[in-house]
């Protein structure tokens, strides 16, 4: 095969595009559905996914020390706390710290600002943020911060409370959990139902497609045509209707995500799925034509097969 | 240069196309096979072009069994045989020009190769004023020119001529006629079939008469007879 045989391809894929206008824009509309549940399933697992994700990262137990509790003391709490097994991670957030993020989150309420500045000092806490390994443990880590501080005889005690979620919310997150696990399990098949539907619908739009040119496959064939040279058009054409359906994809759902990102954001704790799109565009663009254009290629290649027996 | 020994051929529902025919065609050869519908004429012309299998017997072109020819080799030999159908059979997605070069492209010719042959072979069917026009645009006689101009562009050892005439006025079939006997004048085989009494008797060459996939009769300077 040279670069004359691939141009000639081409042109002739091209030229078929164009000519064949009708069936270009059915195929392409078909195809357009396709990879637009493609997408909308990459979003909602994303959601999903990320909505959980926030709920299970926010801290497990947090323990807040005096304003005056020395500061070896607490890390030596944190290295105890780091040392037992149920316990995943610990934060240590500082008494400036503290300060910055407080300052940070009410950068927009002057009001707040100006009280917290004419108390002169610092008035906020030093904490550990503490993540468990298993929800069933919170107890147990606070008993044992607890007794920790109190251990040494004669040493003022430097804890003032230690927070944790209580056996409602505990019990309301694994609910959640076990709801979105099986939730996933039952969507993940039902997408791939999904997908595999669409993906056979445009298949057959395609056979469709290349149904109404058997005659003239035949005829090709009949005038000594070689059956790479006449399948590789149809190849280029169906790779053309998956980057056109690939490219309408990413253009509808910029509006779509710009529509729903604050919904989401609130809705799902978190992730607004316009920025995500924004911010994951490449791969988007990537995953959307890349699917496309396999989509059409393969499709064709399979579709033609069948004529070539001749 | 072309050979049918004892090609027998039965359809599934056990219809006899060929029963038993045999007979050889000479290089530069002019012959005509005449039979009523379904004598099996266009099922012969298929088995030279391995479009259909045999049930039986074999067919030879220049000394090569044309089934065994494996598919993706098939195409070399179609390049040596050119075709021209009843029914035109030309890409209707393409404009005259583009279904000639078509078959130039198919058989790897080059780009200066198709922009000098293509005119040439349109004026020798008389269709220089039609070049880039697409298939419906032409009239039934216009079309078959266009379908011989592809068939020969590529310089074929044999023309095959499947009832071209079939669907002609009698100018038109004149017309044809006599572009195939200048192309046999030329030097190429040809091999036409017809049903078309008139044809034969102006053409006084060999005739094959059919009937009922048999052979039944083999002139050398034939009539049509039946």
């Amino acid at each position: 095969m040279n670069l004359v045989t691939i141009r000639r391809i081409i042109r002739a894929g091209l030229q078929s595009f164009w000519r064949g206008a009708f069936v270009s824009v059915a195929s392409i509309l078909v195809m357009t559905v396709t990879l637009f549940i493609i997408g909308v399933t990459v979003f909602a697992g994303v959601i999903l996914g990320s909505g959980l994700d926030e709920l299970r990262n926010k801290a497990d137990v947090s323990i807040y020390f005096l304003t005056d509790a020395p500061e070896e003391r607490i890390v030596e709490m944190k290295t105890s706390l780091e040392a037992r097994p149920e316990v995943l991670s610990v934060d240590y957030v500082s008494r400036d710290q503290a300060l910055a993020e407080f300052r940070e989150r009410y950068k927009d309420d002057q009001l707040t600002l100006q009280a917290l500045d004419e108390l002169g000092e610092n008035p906020l806490q030093a904490s550990l943020q503490i993540q468990a390994r298993d929800i069933s443990q919170y107890e147990a880590i606070a008993e044992f911060a607890r007794e920790q501080d109190v251990l040494e005889e004669g040493v003022a005690p430097t804890i003032d409370k230690i927070s944790f979620y209580d056996e409602n919310y505990r019990t309301a997150l694994a609910r959640l959990q076990g709801i979105t696990d099986s939730a996933s399990k039952l969507g993940f098949f039902v997408i791939l139902v999904l997908i595999a539907t669409t993906i056979a619908i445009s298949f057959n739009t395609l056979r469709l497609a290349i149904y109404t040119s058997r005659d003239e496959i035949q005829v090709m064939r009949l005038v000594g045509a070689g059956q790479f040279y006449i399948r590789a058009p149809f190849m280029v054409e169906g790779l053309l209707y998956g980057l056109v359906a690939g490219t309408i994809t990413l253009l509808l759902f910029y509006p779509l995500t710009y529509w729903l990102g604050s919904a989401t954001a609130d809705f799902f704790g978190g992730v607004n799925v316009f920025s995500y799109y924004l911010r994951h565009f490449l791969w988007f663009v990537l995953m959307i034509l890349g699917t496309g254009a396999l989509l059409g290629a393969i499709s064709s290649f399979l579709a033609v097969r069948r004529y070539l027996k001749i | 240069m072309i050979y049918y020994d004892r090609v027998t051929k039965v359809y599934a529902d056990n219809s006899v196309a060929l029963d038993d025919v045999s007979f050889s065609v000479e290089p530069g050869e002019f012959i005509s096979i005449v039979g009523h519908s379904g004598a099996g004429k266009t099922t012969l012309v298929k088995m030279l072009l391995a479009e259909e299998r045999p049930t039986e017997g074999s067919v030879f072109f220049e000394s090569i069994n044309v089934h065994e020819v494996p598919l993706n080799r098939i195409n070399d030999l179609r390049r040596k045989i050119g075709t021209v159908f009843q029914d035109f059979r030309l890409l209707p997605n393409k404009t005259a020009f583009e279904n000639i070069a078509f078959a130039m492209e198919a058989a790897g010719r080059s780009e200066e190769e198709i922009r000098s042959d293509v005119p040439h072979v349109l004026e020798l069917v008389d269709l220089s004023d039609k070049i880039n026009n697409f298939p419906d645009e032409l009239s039934g006689g216009e079309q078959q020119r266009v379908a011989i101009a592809r068939a020969i562009v590529n310089q074929p050892d044999v023309i095959v001529a499947d009832e071209p005439t079939g669907n002609l006025d009698p100018v038109n079939t004149f017309e044809v006629v006599q572009i195939l006997k200048k192309i046999n004048d030329l030097g190429t085989t040809i091999i036409l079939t017809t049903h078309n009494k008139g044809v034969i008797d102006s053409l006084k060459k060999r005739v094959i008469t059919m009937d009922r996939g048999k052979v039944i009769r083999d002139d050398r300077e034939g009539k049509y007879i039946l």
